[in-house]
């Protein structure tokens, strides 16, 4: 085994923790030696609970922060479940950063639209903040957001203060709403029809369920979106993120390394087929 | 090159003995020697020391979901096509330590050392032409991509492939149709082809590699006539004329991926048992999973890396559920993969035509049936499910 082995994790610890819902929860770890590899807004991280397992997590964090990564994790399983519950000071293993980035640079002089469903809003994240640190180089700005309901609603003082900045649209709904509730209800794509921006160029960026992206890729595409223009963030089974154990393969591609952010007009076909 | 070596391209003629000198040349220098052996009523690749290891007038009839070993008339030692198992299970073993861990004070370690060094000088004794392609092509995908399997790429760095050019094809052979065989052309060190007769057993030897010219050069071996090499390309035509079955590729990847709701997909899968047979016999498969295990006191930790299967349910699971959880869409994926999205990914076709799928699935299922069965009545277009739910 040598020092470049990629399937060894390196060490890093568990800083402040942030419990954003009742199910998903913000760490920030930072290596224990060395520095933290730059990331590109969308890439992932296959984060290693001692003795239990590997689970691949996209970075959620301010890509310009340096220090270390920051990832939002739902539990859903053993493994994330493990991660999920460590405290401030716990050792936890890292590999990565993998995959492909969404495209912030390339939308550029456009305008930009984010969507998002439930956590999908985490690997948006970085992408934001991205946009937002060079706002004057985007045109329209818009971020579309959908959950379950209001206390699912992730990161919600960041989408408080994003909404009060002039500069950037914030639409959110949800699927049922409770007493308090005054906002949107209902599905995310039914929100782009209302949202201001110039479907002539502008750039979108979806991450959800699959069936929520296909739904609003083809409501983008419908509203006059370019299928080019329009990116997805894949998910499927993860091993080893660095294209050697077959498991991720969605058609042609392997989703950690030809993904996670794929082309929605590369992908449209196969996205329909059932089962794929 | 140094010592009067033979260069690469010479073809010799070696003895019997000849043979038997080669097994222990590579001994002497190191090798842990494999090849074929008889074992439960199969030849099993495994450790051969001496000549008499090997399957000496042993053949084998294969058909689609049937294997038999049988005596042959003469003492052929390689008069057999390949068995269940490929060198990949040297190469890309079937289990793999990756690493340990352990806790300490204010966490944990990773102790990347703490593998195991194996004894990873391996000579392959008896590779076939469809074998080194399979080799190649697990090369192209575990060391020749942006990362590297750096255990795969240790074993296979030392690798000495003495291969052989097969004198008969299995049943259900079609390397022909692949283009990987029955003639090895590169990617060995030394390549024999047995001949023999009432009056003589001996082998055409060829040089394929500095490696092999030197192993050749510590043997007695003398030129090879016209006629011997006449002799040897005669047996390898005439295995190329008796495949046991054939695949059409012609625009078979774009076949197949235009393809996924034929309703032939249906048909395999009432016949498939999803049992993952195939793609343990196969010798290019190279999907795998990892397991991690700590001891009863959670002091320690290790990661395992098994071979995996895109048949099981556990597979292509996410959030709670299997993305791939009908046999139809599990059998779709592997022959998809094989035939066509491989070509996509590695720029060759996944299946190098041994059979070994046909042979081994435990009801019949016959990958050449299969895609001749879709181009048969390709579907003009294919129905999608844009907008279901
Ligand atoms: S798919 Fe079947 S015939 Fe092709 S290489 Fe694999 S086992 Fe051999
Ligand atoms: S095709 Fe045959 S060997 Fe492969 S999973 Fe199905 S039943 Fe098993
Ligand atoms: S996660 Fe292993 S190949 Fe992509």
């Amino acid at each position: 085994m040598t020092e470049a082995d990629p399937f060894v994790p390196l060490p890093y610890r568990v800083g402040r923790v942030r419990r954003e819902t009742r199910d998903i929860t913000t760490l920030e770890l930072a290596p224990v030696t060395g520095v933290r590899p730059d990331y590109r807004p969308g890439q992932f991280n296959m984060l290693y609970a001692f003795g239990i397992g590997e689970v691949a997590i996209s970075v959620s964090g301010d890509p310009a922060v340096p220090g270390g990564y920051v990832h939002t994790v739902r539990d859903v399983g053993a493994v994330s479940g493990a991660i999920a519950k460590l405290k401030a000071g716990a050792m936890l293993g890292l590999r990565g950063p993998y995959g492909t980035p969404w495209p912030v640079e390339a939308a550029e002089g456009n305008d930009v639209v984010f969507v998002a469903g439930g956590l999908g809003l985490a690997p948006l994240r970085p992408a934001i903040y991205r946009v937002l640190a060079r706002r004057e180089r985007y045109g329209r700005v818009v971020l579309l957001y959908g959950t379950r309901s209001p206390p699912d609603i992730l990161f919600r003082q960041e989408l408080e203060r994003w909404r009060r900045r002039l500069d950037v649209e914030v639409l959110v709904t949800v699927d049922r709403a409770d007493a308090e509730w005054r906002g949107n209800v209902g599905v995310v794509p039914k929100l782009i029809a209302r949202a201001g921006f110039d479907p002539n160029g502008a750039v979108a960026m979806v991450c959800g369920p699959e069936v929520m992206m296909r739904f609003t890729a083809n409501a983008l595409h419908a509203s006059g979106l370019a299928l080019d223009h329009i990116y997805l963030s894949m998910e499927r089974n993860m091993k080893c993120a660095i294209g050697l154990c077959g498991h991720c393969q969605f058609g042609p591609d392997f989703v950690c390394k030809d993904g996670p952010v794929m082309r929605y007009d590369r992908i449209a076909d196969i996205l329909t087929v059932r089962e794929i | 090159m140094a010592g009067g070596e033979p260069p690469i391209g010479t073809q010799a003629m070696l003895s019997l003995d000849g043979l038997r000198a080669l097994i222990e040349a590579l001994a002497e220098r190191g090798y842990q020697v494999l090849g074929p052996t008889v074992r439960d009523g199969a030849i099993v690749y495994d450790e051969v020391a001496k000549l008499a290891d090997l399957p000496s007038g042993w053949t084998d009839q294969q058909d689609a979901g049937r294997y038999r070993l049988e005596r042959r008339t003469d003492n052929a030692l390689f008069g057999y096509a390949v068995g269940p198992q490929s060198w990949r299970r040297f190469l890309h073993p079937p289990i793999e330590r990756m690493w340990r861990a352990h806790r300490t004070e204010d966490g944990f370690a990773i102790d990347a050392t703490a593998v195991e060094a194996e004894p990873s000088k391996f000579a392959f004794l008896g590779v076939r032409a469809c074998e080194i392609h399979a080799i190649a092509i697990q090369d192209k995908v575990l060391v020749e991509g942006p990362y590297v399997d750096t255990g795969y790429q240790r074993r296979r760095r030392d690798n000495f492939l003495v291969a052989v050019n097969c004198g008969q094809a299995g049943g259900t052979c079609f390397c022909a149709s692949m283009n990987t065989g029955p003639k090895v052309d590169a990617g060995f060190d030394l390549a024999l082809t047995e001949l023999l007769d009432e009056s003589d057993h001996r082998f055409l030897i060829e040089v394929g590699s500095v490696a092999g010219a030197e192993v050749l050069s510590a043997l007695r071996h003398h030129a090879a006539s016209p006629e011997d090499i006449a002799a040897a390309d005669a047996v390898v035509a005439r295995t190329a004329g008796s495949m046991g079955r054939v695949l059409d590729t012609k625009g078979l990847k774009e076949l197949l991926q235009s393809n996924p709701t034929h309703p032939r997909w249906d048909d395999v899968a009432a016949r498939c048992l999803s049992c993952a047979n195939c793609t343990m016999v196969c010798p290019t498969c190279f999907c795998t999973t990892v397991e991690d295990h700590s001891d009863l006191t959670g002091q320690t930790a290790e990661r395992v890396r098994r071979w995996d299967s895109c048949f099981t349910a556990d597979f292509s699971w996410i959030h709670g559920g299997s993305v791939r959880p009908e046999t139809k869409s599990r059998y779709r994926q592997w022959i998809t993969h094989k035939l066509a999205s491989w070509i996509d990914q590695f720029g060759t076709s996944g299946c190098v035509g041994c059979g070994r799928c046909v042979t081994w699935c435990p009801v019949g299922i016959d990958i050449t049936v299969e895609a001749a069965a879709i181009r048969a009545t390709p579907a003009t277009s294919t129905e999608t499910d844009h907008g279901r739910t």
